[in-house]
């Protein structure tokens, strides 16, 4: 990813599995592009999607949430619901107008230092294709549209 | 006997058991009717049933939980109180459910598309398949069926699906599936358009918050993280982004909850479509989990449970 400007990519990553998978590839020095940075939720299960919408709107131009596998949640559900939950607000973006493509979420365990390593670069990759989040330009001050709209 | 007195007699029969009864009223105009809460033998008389009882009255149930209560419902409106009964948010047996064949609301909004400026309304009568009003002395009239709101042209739930009594005899459905074909074209236009179109219509929000306060699965009143600080979810800045930002939590905190009865839309001063993104989302839930809020009172809400392998997530192989 050399001679590219960096992005603003933002995981949100499990404690017990994805980021130990992340440190695992860390400490196994396998090489990662510098996009992204991670904050450690106590479990998938916490992950509000408003995080994910919060987070693109205020700056990220990709998110990724990552958590344990499916039946290797520490919590045993947390995944469980967060996977319905995720979907759905994924399911969503299209209706934004937001690229869904900006937003996924995946399983990787603590010793998937090698999935994280690929997780992260094709992540990366998919982001700089789609370039920077679009945004909506300044704010014309509300009493300035409604004089306009009559109202 | 007509649906009305038969329902004003079924509400005056059970009036002396309970606190009150919630109908509505002629309000300020004769388009505009109001909420009415029926406490006294007298106050029926003041009931009334029509296209313009626009309002769900099952949003007040939540705030008098631990009151015996009657409610009028439309069709759509009934989904809320199975729904908010599902979520143990109201005591099914605590409330009495009016049911009554439902021939679609107004919107509003289209009355004045249609016929102009109503701000003046002197006289207003539904006469068979026409609305007409009498504004500054001038009369003038449209089909009722072009200034119905959509979400009535799409009902397949004319009449209570959960009620304890029904004044009239059930109607046909006006359809009998949906297939959500303005969320279809709607993603049909570029990515770019859907954008603007946000950025255009949220920029004229006032954030007065009438959408989730005529919303009957809105519940939290003063703990709403619009306003909290602590949560900050949304900050105080006159910005496109943050008032989006709260039709997104609005959005999301229905998702599998929405009942669709379009009063988030219909209580907006400014006329944003924000109903758009309800109805995308119970697109979503319905093609995933094959449910629709408040439709089945014992459904178990698709948010509220999992199964370990999902029939219809992909779990896209990375
Ligand atoms: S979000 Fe809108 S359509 Fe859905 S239940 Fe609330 S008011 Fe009704
Ligand atoms: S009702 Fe309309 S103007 Fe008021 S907060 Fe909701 S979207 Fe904004």
């Amino acid at each position: 990813m050399s001679g590219v400007n960096e992005l603003r990519i933002v995981g949100f990553l499990c404690n017990w599995c994805s980021y130990g998978g992340a440190d695992a590839a860390g400490v196994g020095r396998l090489a990662q592009p510098t996009d992204l940075r991670i904050i450690r939720m106590p479990c998938s299960g916490r992950i509000n999607p408003l995080f994910v919408a919060r987070t693109l709107l205020s700056g990220a131009d990709g998110v990724l949430v990552s958590g344990c596998h499916p039946r290797d949640c520490h919590y045993a559900e947390g995944n469980f619901y967060a996977r319905r939950r995720l979907e759905v607000f994924k399911r969503l973006l299209p209706t934004l107008g937001i690229d869904p493509g900006r937003f996924e979420y995946t399983w990787v365990s603590a010793s998937e230092g090698q999935r994280w390593q690929t997780v992260v670069t094709t992540f990366t990759e998919q982001i700089h294709r789609l370039g920077p989040m679009p945004r909506f330009s300044p704010g014309e001050a509300c009493v300035a549209v409604l004089a306009e709209s009559g109202g | 006997m007509n649906v009305l007195s038969q329902l004003k007699e079924q509400i005056a029969a059970t009036l002396p058991n309970l606190d009150l009864v919630i109908g509505w009223e002629r309000g300020f105009d004769p388009l505009h009717h109001t909420p009415l809460f029926m406490r006294r033998p007298e106050d029926v008389e003041r009931l009334v049933i029509d296209a313009l009882c626009v309002h769900n009255l099952a949003v007040y149930l939540p705030g008098l939980k631990n009151k015996k209560v009657g409610v009028a419902v439309k069709g759509c409106d009934s989904r809320a109180v199975n729904q908010l009964a599902r979520e143990g948010l109201i005591k099914r047996e605590n409330v009495v459910v009016f049911g009554f064949p439902c021939d679609g609301a107004a919107d509003l909004t289209k009355v004045r598309r249609q016929l102009g400026d109503i701000s003046g309304v002197q006289s207003a009568a539904l006469e068979g398949d026409l609305l007409r009003v009498v504004v500054d002395g001038k009369e003038r009239e449209t089909p009722l069926k072009d200034v119905l709101a959509d979400k009535c042209l799409r009902c397949r739930y004319p009449n209570a699906l959960t009620h304890d009594h029904f004044a009239g005899e059930p109607r046909e459905a006006r359809v009998q599936t949906d297939d959500y074909k303005d969320v279809v074209d709607f993603e049909a236009l570029p990515l770019e358009a859907r954008f603007a179109h946000w950025q255009q219509e949220m920029q004229r929000c006032i954030r007065c918050y009438a959408c989730r306060n005529a919303c009957p699965m809105c519940v939290c009143r003063d703990h709403c993280v619009a306003q909290s600080r602590d949560p900050h979810w949304v900050t105080q800045e006159d910005e496109t982004r943050e008032k989006w930002m709260f039709q997104i939590i609005h959005a999301m905190h229905l998702a599998g909850r929405c009942v669709e009865c379009g009063e988030c839309q219909r209580a907006c001063p400014v006329d944003i479509p924000i109903l758009a993104l309800k109805r995308k989302l119970n697109k979503e839930i319905r093609e995933l989990f094959d449910f629709e809020a408040g439709v089945d009172p014992q459904a178990v809400p698709p948010l509220l449970s999992f199964q370990v392998e999902e029939k219809n997530i992909n779990e896209r192989g990375w």
